[in-house]
């Protein structure tokens, strides 16, 4: 008897699953909402204007996927359809490859709207002493290769940041940042690293003359040790800093302003990483923020218009709008005017 | 001949101390294992206690005017509660001490009590991340101004609210019936919750059923030999893949050939489902093995087919191991993010998802999305998801040995 019934059990949980998979099984209907990729950067700002943006609208809320620049724009240069993302967010300006790959597939009308921009800073914990670097005080102490004095380069010597600059305190020079598949660690290679690395004068002529040296000299970063690849979770870095004074951070400036009662910035020649100083242009590893549109979706996919509305709006991206509490840095409103006309009659992007 | 005995007694202490010493040594292994469990579980369970409440403001509003808009109302009930405030720059900061959401608070207390309308009332509302962080006691007051989130003048006018009674702490049922938000006061799990039952749902009912006939097939009716062998093998190498591959997997054939929808549980679940098709097909063989011959013997003696001996039988037998095995599968499933990685479903969702094919995450992507989050009041969010996600795999286990110590026949 007692058998009986547990076959019953299991023909009832057959049963069961059997109804379960017909209900689940409703036939996947065309996109309803607005599909977002892209930098980890922007995710921030993307997701709290998507949230505004379901809130206050009858559309339904965006998704939005963190997936990295580069990999934002690859899955959106993918086609044209239901299957691929409307709008790619990138913490860079999109590259000719990517747009030439994107005209390949089919994707040939891009609207480029810039957010506004983003500091990277380089900070240490509160306890410790303030530090205050020069761009070439940067290469120096974080390239792999330097000058040697003579015209040619040397691996890295330095071990302490007073061998740099007699003004630096005599720690060692330890430094963590994100590893190589992050958007900001390519934006501080370029602007930090290069921007030290150009205060040579030879090797600023090595630009015109070899370019490829001169990249891999400028945007090479010490493998021995002194820079710290520290993933790419920025909160992660913030508690290591509290735990290890001696040490320095990268990261972006939202992280700071969150973090402002356990870590510090260091200025960078003699500009300290603040809100003014980074809208205003002078702090020197400041970067612009971008989303892409594919001007094929709008009209196809409901809500894209008024996302663009959204995103460009005053009260969003202006210098009193919510993003400003989430950490970003406006453009000024002539440039910002710019964009949000671009953006509202879809001008597609030339380069 | 005593020599002797001197002799072989030495050795004799020797090995009873070396024994006790292995004995002590198995001790201080279980008890520094427990002591790292229980250090994880105290400092998550610290962390994320406080996301369970929150911070709830009093302000009169003024519901005279119909016309004037939630967001004017609530503005300008802060204002008259704080007259002395009349620069713009302060009432800026004084229209962040609610959440960003206090105009929706005030919509939705309106319709569920319309009588409200016309008369001045004193309705609650959700403070900001910074305040609630401020009365939970997260941040270090006695830290000079610039160096906390929470300005001087800010705790001035939290002190006078708190001295008026206006400032409450309140069980956060909002963390468990709203979804995301990048407004740490207001993020909730639902969403991602419904996300990993949906994705749990399709995995068991695909990989349950397909398990459970393999394992049938391969131990009771196919032919040892060099292909069940040859299977077997590859079975077993499958469960050792790892994850990230039947992530890759699902981006090519799922949503690259099949061209299913992107972020949706549907895909999310189907990914999991082969991850645990591997460990469903073992458990339930090694459940199978476990029912005696006799049983089937004495089903043959008495003529039945090999069907009916199998599924009469055998089977009911064996279907508490192999659906233990199946939940213990689940529940590795339920603490995947790797696979979901590639499929799309580590994406910031609001919207709570109904059905397979709405965009969804997973638990575990959320914890992983709010550790990220430069907010700090989203520290304590991470721990509370960390909580709930741990709660639901002990509850699966717990299911899993209720299971087996009910039904289970030990022969």
């Amino acid at each position: 008897m007692g058998r009986d019934d547990e076959f019953g059990k299991t023909a009832m949980l057959a049963k069961l699953t059997l109804i379960t998979l017909a209900a689940m099984s409703g036939a996947a209907a065309a996109q309803e909402r607005i599909s977002i990729v892209g930098s980890s950067t922007v995710f921030p700002f993307a997701t709290t204007v998507a949230e505004h943006f379901g809130k206050n609208t009858n559309f339904a809320t965006p998704v939005v996927e963190s997936t990295g620049s580069g990999g934002g724009l690859r899955l959106f240069c993918a086609g044209v359809g239901a299957d691929t993302p409307d709008i790619a967010n990138a913490s860079r300006r999109i590259k000719a490859s990517e747009v030439a790959t994107c005209a390949e597939n089919g994707v040939t009308e891009i609207t480029e709207v810039k957010i506004g921009y983003d500091g990277i800073v380089l900070a240490n914990a509160r306890q410790a002493t303030p530090f205050d670097l020069s761009l070439r005080d940067i290469f120096l102490a974080l390239a792999a290769n330097v000058p040697d004095g003579n015209g040619g380069t040397m691996p890295n010597p330095y071990d302490t940041w007073d061998q740099i600059n007699p003004d630096l305190p005599s720690i060692a020079i330890e430094v963590m940042g994100p590893p190589p598949t992050s958007g900001t660690r390519d934006a501080f290679a370029e602007l930090a690293m290069e921007g030290g690395c150009r205060t040579f004068d030879w090797i600023a002529d090595l630009k015109s003359t070899d370019k490829p040296a001169y990249k891999a000299l400028c945007h090479t970063l010490r493998e021995d040790g002194a820079y710290i690849e520290a993933g790419e979770n920025d909160n992660l870095i913030v508690q290591k800093l509290v735990a290890n004074p001696d040490a320095l951070g990268i990261f972006g400036f939202s992280f700071l302003e969150q973090n402002s009662d356990v870590v510090q910035g260091a200025s960078i020649d003699g500009v300290a990483p603040t809100f003014d100083d980074i809208s205003a242009g002078d702090y020197p590893v400041s970067r612009s923020l971008y989303f892409y549109v594919k001007n094929a979706h709008v009209g196809q996919v409901p809500g894209i218009e008024a996302y663009l509305a959204e995103f460009t709006d005053e009260d969003t991206w202006g210098e009193y709008g919510y993003l400003t509490d989430k950490g970003l840095i406006p453009m000024d409103e002539e440039e910002a005017a710019r964009y949000a006309e671009d953006a509202a009659s879809l001008v597609p992007l030339s380069l | 001949m005593t020599e002797f005995l001197i002799s072989a007694n030495k050795p004799l202490r020797r090995r009873h101390a070396s024994e006790t010493r292995f004995k002590w040594m198995g001790r201080i292994a279980i008890a520094a294992s427990l002591g790292f469990l229980v250090v994880m579980l105290v400092s998550i369970l610290t962390l994320g206690i406080g996301a369970f409440s929150r911070t709830e403001i009093a302000l009169a509003v003024d519901l005279g005017d119909g016309d004037a808009s939630s967001k004017k109302i609530v503005r300008n009930a802060l204002f008259t509660s704080f007259p002395e405030v009349t620069s713009r720059a302060e009432r800026r900061q004084l229209l962040r001490l609610p959440s960003a959401d206090a105009s929706r608070e005030l919509d939705r207390q309106l319709a569920e009590n319309p009588d409200l309308a016309g008369q001045v009332a004193t309705l609650w509302f959700t403070a900001s991340d910074d305040i609630d962080q401020l009365i939970k006691g997260a941040i270090d007051t006695d830290k000079p101004q610039d160096q906390r989130r929470i300005s001087d003048q800010e705790l001035a006018w939290v002190t006078q609210l708190q001295d008026l009674g206006q400032i409450r702490k309140v069980f956060n049922t909002g963390f468990f019936t709203s979804g995301d938000s990048r407004e740490p006061e207001l993020a909730g799990i639902l969403s991602a919750l419904m996300g990993s039952i949906l994705s749990l749902t399709v995995c068991f009912v695909l990989s349950f059923p397909l398990g459970i006939m393999a394992a049938i097939y391969l131990e009771e009716f196919a032919k040892k030999g060099r292909w069940s062998d040859f299977i077997e093998v590859n079975i077993n190498n499958l469960a050792a893949v790892p994850s990230i591959v039947f992530g890759l997997l699902g981006l090519s054939i799922f949503l690259g050939y099949f061209g299913m929808p992107r972020s949706s549980p549907l895909v999310g679940g189907l990914v999991l489902a082969l991850m645990t098709l591997p460990t469903i097909i073992i458990a339930g063989r090694s459940a199978l093995r476990g029912v005696p011959p006799s049983i089937r013997e004495a089903a043959l003696g008495m003529g039945a087919t090999q069907v009916q001996t199998t599924l009469h039988h055998v089977l009911p037998l064996a279907l508490p191991g192999m659906l233990t095995g199946a939940i213990v599968g689940m529940a590795r499933a339920l603490g995947e993010t790797a696979p979901l990685l590639m499929i799309g479903m580590v994406a910031f969702i609001v919207d709570i998802p109904t059905k397979i094919t709405d965009a969804a995450t997973s638990l575990p992507v959320q914890i992983f999305l709010w550790a990220d989050s430069p907010e700090r009041a989203f520290l304590e969010k991470t721990s509370a998801a960390i909580i709930v996600l741990i709660t639901l795999l002990v509850a699966m286990n717990l299911v899993a040995i209720i299971l087996r110590k009910k039904f289970e026949r030990r022969f």
